[in-house]
């Protein structure tokens, strides 16, 4: 019956099963929903999404695929002139023009203007409905893409139908591509635990106790096993100071979720590339350094390596010696990087600059070339995967 | 059997939708959100509409599946076995019943609540997928089977701490309670405090949903924070004036302690406020 819309969902990349489909149809047949369309949408998002980072891909293929089915409930009921033209903005604007209006900052006074022109023009078109035609030209289009579910001239719509449930979009946030908090970035990088008993028995182990008392014919034979403990150790090397001052904030959530998430977790500061000084302190940084070597020194190879970084720099700075911006290099960024590499086997770099945007500079490809492609970007599903390969 | 809400909890249609699908299918129902937006309340108010009984099983990182099926009390039949106990003839004796027999065997449907499964290990999900999706399990030590006669409401809430595996996922319905809007949380505070003042509630929802949206907080405000928040403005009983803390000079606002649970997010309101209140000027 919905075999299409159950196939859009997949492609879409909503991980739903053909189990739960069939409980979907099962649903249906028994009569849970109360044949009215947003029923529907409820038990279908209750049966085939299981996480709510899926629920706003799924919302954009139920609206794509049951595009105007409200109306066949409701009647046509003509005036929808905002979902009209924000259907139009969608189709004509790319995803970089979006971003450049959302960018540009200032909604709210675009957003009044437009109000304002809008009902000049409902006094001067009375009663008929034409001015939407004349609204789809490029101005309207433009503002009528509107991320935040801003609703032109608010006080009318409200008579009208509202805007259908998924086309509300209210899911957006959580989708993992997106967003990151501390709390998420805590419970991503809880993948890199490992539990593992060493060091001196000291916790009573009663099931074995049990066993062997009564192997032991009932006299009792106590048993001790060592405590539990995560036994990851992390090495963080965050890129600080001049391109990087635009990601501080997402820097700073990874720092003090990485801070609660790990026992054993060292950190050191370096910019743009790593020479033979890293620093803990970035305001001493040229007094109170720590050299890489002795770093390599110190910490032991089961150490997990995880660079922090935008990678964007003159390829000089990486492969050349000499090449940094700061100071004299006697041996290239490369080298270093090499050094570390070769030291801890696990290693990844996390990007805050988003994947698709790395093509355009050079300096992330050689570094992303010098970490073997373990360059991951700094989102939730980024950082989940760049936890898995650490703990392959 | 539908679920329709009660008189001290407002559920949302969407919300309703997915609780009648488990109720009727038979189903269990995975309930995720943020914290404090009426997860578990969400068992414990279906059970009082439905007027069924309600079993809790608390999940902690300890919790094995095993125990909510049965424990076998090796410890106490080592003890009468020394002291020669006629009991301890009969393993049966040493049986402890877990949380899902008693919710197998109760003589009225009830609703089972598996809370906050998300804290036990990773494979706990994984070794109850048979167990719920049949409704039936195995006891070795007496050799007998459970098995539903009526399946149980199930419900069952995570805090997202860790991911549930797919083959759990399958067997479940799924909803997100996201954090209501301001209409819903009117009428929730309605429905909880049903004698407060009209304007208090109004001046209080202003702050709150200033405070949520304050950015870079650490742990934002939720529902059960604010009603009690409103619920300590009750008692104190504070003008609503005092709300108005721009007018009052002071920084933050009255009692926040209840509304923000963390150090240096009372800090960073603080500096916001402190920011505002010299660009006011």
């Amino acid at each position: 019956m919905f075999i299409n819309f159950f196939l859009e969902l997949r492609k879409a990349k909503v991980p739903a099963s053909l189990r739960e489909y069939l409980t979907l149809l099962e649903a249906m047949q028994k009569g849970v929903p109360n044949y009215r369309v947003e029923d529907f949408y409820y038990l279908a998002r209750a049966t085939l999404v299981k996480d709510e980072r899926n629920i706003d891909k799924f919302d954009r293929v139920f609206s794509q695929c049951f595009n105007g089915l409200e109306f066949m409930s409701e009647g046509i009921e003509a005036t929808i002139p905002e979902e009209w033209l924000r259907k139009l903005a969608e189709k004509t604007l790319t995803d970089e023009e979006k971003a450049m209006i959302e960018a540009l900052g200032g909604w709210d006074k675009l957003m009044e203007t437009l109000k304002k022109r809008l009902e000049e023009q409902k006094e001067r078109h009375q009663g008929g409905n034409k001015w939407i035609g004349t609204a789809g030209t490029s101005p309207f289009g433009a503002y009528g893409y509107n991320p935040e579910g801003v609703r032109i001239g608010q006080d009318k719509s409200r008579n009208r139908r509202a805007v259908k449930v998924w086309d509300k979009r209210e899911y957006k946030n959580l989708d993992d591509t997106v967003e990151l908090g501390t709390r998420n970035i805590k419970v991503a990088l809880r993948r890199l635990r490992k539990f593992a008993r060493d060091g001196a028995a000291m916790e009573l182990d009663i099931p074995d106790t049990i066993r062997s008392t009564a192997n032991n014919a009932g006299w009792l034979d106590l048993k001790l096993v060592p405590e539990r403990h995560n036994k990851i150790k992390v090495l963080l090397l965050f890129d600080i100071g001049g391109s990087m001052d635009d990601h501080i904030r997402v820097c700073e959530e990874l720092f003090s979720a990485a801070r609660a998430e790990f026992k054993h977790m060292e950190f050191y500061y370096f910019h743009n590339c790593v020479y033979e000084k890293l620093w803990k302190d970035n305001r001493r940084r040229h007094n109170e350094f720590q050299p890489t070597w002795e770093v390599l020194r110190t910490y032991q190879q089961d150490y997990k390596l995880i660079f922090v970084g935008d990678a964007t720099m003159s390829p000089y700075e990486i492969v050349q010696p000499g090449g940094s911006v700061e100071h004299w290099n006697e041996e290239s960024g490369s080298a270093w990087m090499q050094r570390l590499l070769d030291t801890y086997p696990k290693a990844a770099w996390l990007n805050p600059v988003p994947e698709k945007y790395w093509d355009y500079t050079p300096s992330v490809g050689v570094v992303k070339q010098l970490m073997g492609n373990r360059m991951f970007p700094l989102t939730l599903e980024g950082l989940e995967r760049a936890m898995r390969e650490l703990n392959r | 059997m539908k679920f329709t809400g009660t008189d001290s909890y407002v559920a949302t249609n969407d919300l309703m939708v997915a609780v009648n699908a488990a109720i009727t299918l038979e189903r269990p129902l995975l309930v995720k959100g943020e914290p404090g937006t009426g997860k578990t309340v969400l068992a414990i108010e279906i059970a009082k509409a439905l007027k069924a009984p309600l079993i809790t099983w608390h999940i902690k990182s300890t919790t094995k599946a095993q125990q909510g099926l049965y424990e076998y009390d090796a410890v106490s039949r080592l003890r009468d076995g020394q002291l020669g106990e006629e009991r301890v003839k009969d393993i049966a004796n040493y049986i402890k019943k877990g949380k899902l027999w008693d919710g197998f065997t109760a003589p009225n449907r009830p609703v089972l609540l598996i809370d906050e499964i998300d804290k036990a290990d990773i494979e706990f999900p994984n070794d109850l997928l048979l167990e719920l999706d049949r409704m039936e399990f195995f006891v070795y030590e007496t050799g007998e089977t459970i098995k539903a006669e009526q399946r149980p409401i199930v419900i069952i809430t995570s805090n997202n701490e860790k991911e549930l595996p797919d083959a759990f996922l399958r067997r479940c319905f799924f909803h997100y309670i996201r954090f209501p809007d301001r209409e819903t949380m009117e009428k929730i505070v309605e429905v909880h405090y049903p004698s407060i003042q009209k304007n208090l509630v109004r001046e209080a929802m202003n702050v709150f949903y200033e405070l949520r949206d304050t950015p870079g907080l650490k742990k934002k405000p939720s529902t059960s924070e604010l009603l009690d928040w409103l619920k300590l403005l009750m008692v104190e009983d504070l003008p609503v004036e005092a709300l108005r803390t721009k007018e009052q000079g002071k920084l933050i606002p009255p009692l926040a302690g209840a509304l923000l649970k963390n150090e240096q997010d009372v800090h960073l309101f603080e500096r916001l406020a402190f920011i505002a209140r010299r660009e006011s000027r």
